[in-house]
């Protein structure tokens, strides 16, 4: 009897050696991004990990095109007075917390030197801890959970937080729309959905406002409940932070349904999946971002003539050369990057991370340092509607928080 | 062979197999994606014998597997995440109710109990369905055990919908292995224990399994609490393997692949559906990962086809071909054994003189 | 009125997500009773239609598109019986579902590869997708129709399976499938004919469905199929009016289920009910009771 027992470690002990075998052979195969142009031995590679499919596939696609713009434009970085080619290493997270670490050791085996990313906050959290045990830095770029910086010192952002955003939406609704009564509506088991939801609660309810709240799951394609039940709770504005996918799905139920309230939402909803989604329909929505088109008009020409003269980065773009926030914190995410490469002198991920903590940088988004828990120095957010006869982002304030 | 000799080889053989780990990681930087690999191995292969008791010696066909797993990984990081990052970890409902931290060892072990009386309860009411009935009531209880845990209500427990974190994590790859060799040994000696040979007599003919006096209900329950126990292990396992875990990963997507790896390695096959998890997992996670890049030179020749994605439709049509052509997966109902090869290559050495042709069964 | 004003909408999406559900479920019910097989694949033949449709809608007017669309679809079903499930006709069931789980794995994955993991917006059909008023709520008129249409199709089937050679080809091989082979009906061509008609529906299924919620993604098939399935058992599977009254049962709970505030729950109570309903009659509303030969 107890040698079947043993048989059986024994299968494993061979299957193990088999992968042995082979793992001489296959460990290069996986860098994958074997680019042709570099020629010249001194390479740097930088992990882009984003999702390019799933629920975020939209919003990862514009922030990855914003890095490899910037990749585009500065290909090559000084580091200790030599000259290195910038890499990309782009990995797909596929927008799924128990894919996102495996993509992540992908990374670490091709050993970057720093990573950029996630859009989306669960799946940053996911793979933390596999960037932390390989001691590469990660920058996030519109990950905007408090619990990705929290508490290690490995991973930074460049953008605002979900209790800053939150505030930002509650101050708004009830500043501008007089609002008593807010409908909110979160993804479960989506950590940024469920963030924001939170801490706009929180803050509503401190400025005397009541919320009913709501919840969908993965998945779900069928809002019109929630869209009825918002409209029968008599609330003023509806908050809905969520992926894009969902959000196509709810503006589409609300404009069916006729839903006359604001609807206010967040950064992933930069995007003109939103815009096209909401041509032609009689609704209000703003949402809160990084960057306002126009600001920076000639950072916008260069960016628009790129994506035009690519038929991919078009297609990744949504089929359009309108700039997301998004792409543009792509943008200053990689450019970032580079000051933590130069400031450290070598592609030593343990001395970039230590150059990130003291990087100062102006970008295309506004001033970046990074605080004691490895977050933006940011107190400042963009609010925008979408004109739905245009197609196309209005300003409509740039709002800060005190404390 | 002589049975000693046997042991004494075995013995030997899984030694060398943890020696040949510990070099490795030795040798490898540990970011290496063979260490991924063989530690999501280890635990899929635990889970895959685990289903396999179930749906390949029993004869009961159980899609709840990602459920129990669920359970063993919420049991496993409720238990063990230090107090000191509760506070941070279930930030939205004041730390929780849980506070306290007990080692690892007992959470696993915990996890496999709390998902062993889950079961037990299920089991009472949906193991008098038969066949189809039961495999889609018991994906339903891993679907409502899904929502129960997402839960707002239960958030002081569960942490609601969102991630649990900051659980200790295994930092060697010798520590599933260890873990799910015990317990797939644990199985293996199940499985040839006059139990065992009761749950085979249930599978290949209900009635007359009864006939002989086995009592039908009293078998069933205990194939399905202890395939569940050991799914809550390996769920356990795999929480500590991502490091992260939230109620909405164990869809049942996760049940169709361990389904896969168990049908792929063979049903009934203890050692096929080890062998087949390191393979599933090696080709998902690693070996294919090349089709998605874009620009893939062979010499001067730019590959077409190649974006995004492309991995996964080469994986599912590898898949599908297995499905296909090998009917009776990699080992069929026979296990893998040095006396095996052996023989295999006893006797075709033997045929080889004697005559061409004629498959070596 | 009031009321019924705010409450209507929850019943109407209930019915017209059932009759969606109702025509996926058919599909499933049909193959079932004859093969006695879990099409797990049905779910994304049912998505692809949907994207088919959002890849022809950009080539060509919808007159030319929906027909394409609906033909292509009951091609891709005819094609996975043949490549998937005809091979192992003899093997066992297990290793049939496999294979269908399989082809689910492979057209979801297409599926990504093709769409680049983006989700697609399903394009406006004229007349389906204006905005109407009923009792004082507003929908989309695809939510009125889809019942009715629903209802007219399943008719129709009841009526081919009724009085038509193959439909008595049907009847009897799902009685029996050896015997029926031996009285000399062409069993392939009966099950391929089960396929398409399966798939037909699908087809018409995914235009309403997507109608309504635009958003077409890889697994976007995955959770409708599962419900729909779960429809067939619970209507007691092999039976086609159970089929559809179980859907109807399933889209309405739902809906009344998230009106009450138990959103977390929506999809849960499905498989809850089902659980009660198959415990207290295990072959499900309608479905006939098997006695096992010994």
């Amino acid at each position: 009897m107890k040698k079947r027992a043993l048989s059986v470690l024994l299968a494993a002990a061979m299957v193990s050696t088999m992968l042995t075998g082979c793992s001489g052979g296959s460990s290069d195969s996986s860098s994958a991004s074997t680019d042709a142009s570099a020629t010249d031995g001194n390479v740097v590679k930088i992990g882009v990990y984003e999702p390019a499919s799933g629920d975020n596939g939209a919003g990862g696609k514009q922030e990855t095109l914003g890095i490899q713009y910037a990749n585009h434009v500065t290909p090559t970085v000084e580091i200790g007075g030599t000259e290195y080619t910038v890499q990309l290493d782009i990995v797909d997270n596929e927008s799924s917390n128990d894919k996102g670490p495996s993509a992540a050791a992908t990374l670490v085996s091709d050993k970057v030197s720093v990573v950029l990313g996630s859009y989306g906050s669960g799946v940053s959290i996911a793979a933390s801890d596999v960037f932390k045990e390989a001691g590469i830095p990660a920058i996030g770029v519109t990950c905007t959970n408090p619990q990705v910086t929290e508490g290690n010192t490995h991973y930074f952002r460049i953008c605002f937080l979900d209790p800053f955003q939150g505030t930002v939406h509650a101050n708004f609704a009830s500043e501008k729309f007089g609002a008593k009564k807010a409908y909110v509506l979160t993804k479960l088991g989506d950590d940024y959905s469920t963030g924001l939801g939170y801490y706009f609660t929180q803050a509503f309810e401190a400025l005397g406002g009541e919320v009913v709240a709501e919840t969908f799951q993965e998945g779900n394609s069928d809002f019109t409940s929630y869209i009825t039940t918002a409209k029968k709770s008599g609330a003023e504005v509806v908050f809905a932070p969520s992926s894009t996918e969902a959000a196509a799905l709810i503006i589409e139920q609300a404009a069916a349904q006729g839903l006359e309230v604001p609807i206010l939402s967040t950064d992933t909803w930069d995007s003109n999946v939103i815009l096209n989604a909401a041509k032609g329909k009689n609704l209000d929505i703003y949402v809160t971002t990084f960057y306002q088109e126009g600001a920076n008009p000639e950072f916008d020409a260069g960016i628009k003539d790129w994506i035009n003269s690519d038929s991919t980065a078009k297609a990744n773009n949504g089929g359009d050369d309108t700039v997301s926030g998004l792409t543009v914190m792509g943008y200053d995410a990689y450019y970032t990057a580079l000051e933590a490469l130069k400031a450290a002198g070598s592609t030593d991920p343990a001395a970039v991370n230590e150059a990130l903590w003291n990087v100062d940088y102006t970008g295309v988004t506004g001033h970046i340092t990074f605080n004691e828990t490895g977050d933006a120095n940011r107190d400042t957010a963009y609010i925008k509607q979408a004109n739905t006869e245009t197609g196309a982002w209005e300003f409509v304030a740039e709002q800060s928080v005190s404390k | 062979m002589k049975k000693q000799t046997k042991i004494i080889w075995n013995v030997g053989l899984i030694l060398g197999l943890l020696l040949v780990l510990f070099i490795l990681e030795q040798v490898f930087p540990s970011g290496s994606m063979l260490f991924t690999v063989l530690k999501k191995g280890a635990i899929y292969a635990l889970v895959a014998v685990s289903m396999n008791l179930l749906n390949g010696f029993t004869g009961l066909f159980s899609l709840g597997q990602a459920g129990f797993m669920l359970l063993g990984a919420y049991t496993y990081g409720i238990l063990t995440i230090p107090v000191e990052s509760r506070a941070s970890v279930y930030q939205y409902f004041d730390g929780g109710i849980v506070q306290f931290a007990i080692p690892v060892p007992l959470a696993l072990i915990a996890g496999g109990i709390v998902a062993a009386i889950f079961a037990y309860l299920i089991g009472l009411p949906v193991l008098r369905l038969k066949s189809d009935y039961l495999a889609i009531a018991t994906l339903g209880f891993a679907e409502i055990i899904r929502a129960v845990f997402q839960w707002d209500k239960l958030g002081p427990l569960t942490n609601g919908s969102n991630l649990l974190r900051n659980f200790p994590a295994f930092k060697s790859v010798l520590y599933p292995f260890i873990v799910a060799g015990i317990c797939i040994a644990i199985i293996v000696m199940l499985i040839n224990s006059t139990y065992g040979r009761a749950f085979k007599a249930i599978r290949d003919d209900e009635i007359a399994a009864e006939a002989m006096g086995i009592n039908l209900a009293h078998h069933k329950r205990l194939a399905f609490v202890i395939s569940s126990f050991f799914a809550g292990i390996s769920g356990g396992l795999l929480a500590m393997y991502q490091t992260t875990i939230q109620a909405s990963m164990f869809k049942s997507a996760m049940t169709y692949e361990i389904l896969l790896i168990v049908v792929i390695g063979g049903i009934g096959s203890v050692t096929g559906s080890c062998i087949s998890s390191f393979l599933f997992i090696a080709c998902s996670e690693w070996w294919l990962r090349f089709l998605d890049n874009d620009n893939l030179y062979i010499g001067s020749f730019h590959v077409p086809l190649l974006r995004a994605g492309f991995r996964k439709v080469v994986f599912a049509v590898i898949i599908m071909c297995v499905v296909l052509f090998y009917r009776k997966g990699i080992m069929g109902e026979k296990e893998f054994s040095i006396e095996g090869i052996a023989n295999f290559f006893r006797r075709k050495f033997k045929k080889e003189k004697v005559t061409e042709g004629g498959a070596s069964k | 009125m009031e009321w019924i004003n705010q409450n209507l909408p929850y019943l109407m999406a209930g019915i017209s997500v059932g009759g969606q559900y109702a025509l996926i479920a058919i599909g499933y019910t049909m193959v079932y009773g004859i093969l006695r097989l879990i099409n797990f694949a049905h779910g994304d033949i049912f998505m692809v239609a949907g994207l088919i449709m959002v890849y022809a809608m950009t080539v060509m007017p919808i007159y030319v598109a929906i027909p394409l669309m609906i033909i292509l679809t009951v091609l891709l079903g005819f094609l996975v019986e043949r490549v998937a499930y005809k091979p192992l006709r003899s093997a066992p069931r297990m290793s049939i579902m496999i294979s269908a789980i399989g082809v689910s794995y492979l057209l979801q994955n297409l599926a990504l590869y093709v769409t680049g993991g983006l989700s697609q917006q399903y394009p406006p059909i004229p007349w389906l997708s204006d905005t109407i008023t009923v009792f004082g709520a507003t929908t989309k008129r695809v939510t009125v129709i889809t019942p009715v249409l629903t209802i007219i199709l399943v008719l129709a089937l009841v009526a081919l399976i009724k009085y038509t050679k193959i439909g008595m080809a049907m009847r009897a091989a799902s009685r029996d499938f050896e015997t029926s082979q031996l009285m000399g009906i062409k069993i392939n061509s009966v099950i391929s004919m089960t396929f398409i008609i399966g798939s037909f529906l699908a087809a018409i299924g995914s235009m309403l469905f997507f109608t309504n919620y635009t958003g077409v993604t890889p697994t976007a098939g995955a959770m409708p199929g599962l419900k729909a399935f779960v429809a067939a058992v619970f209507g007691g599977i092999g039976s086609i009016p159970g089929a559809v009254i179980g859907a109807f049962i399933i889209g309405i709970c739902e809906n009344i289920i998230k009106g009450l505030g138990w959103t977390t729950f929506s999809d849960a109570f499905t498989f809850a009910l089902l659980i009660v309903v198959l415990i207290a009659k295990p072959t499900g509303l309608f479905g006939e009771k098997v006695i096992d030969k010994v």
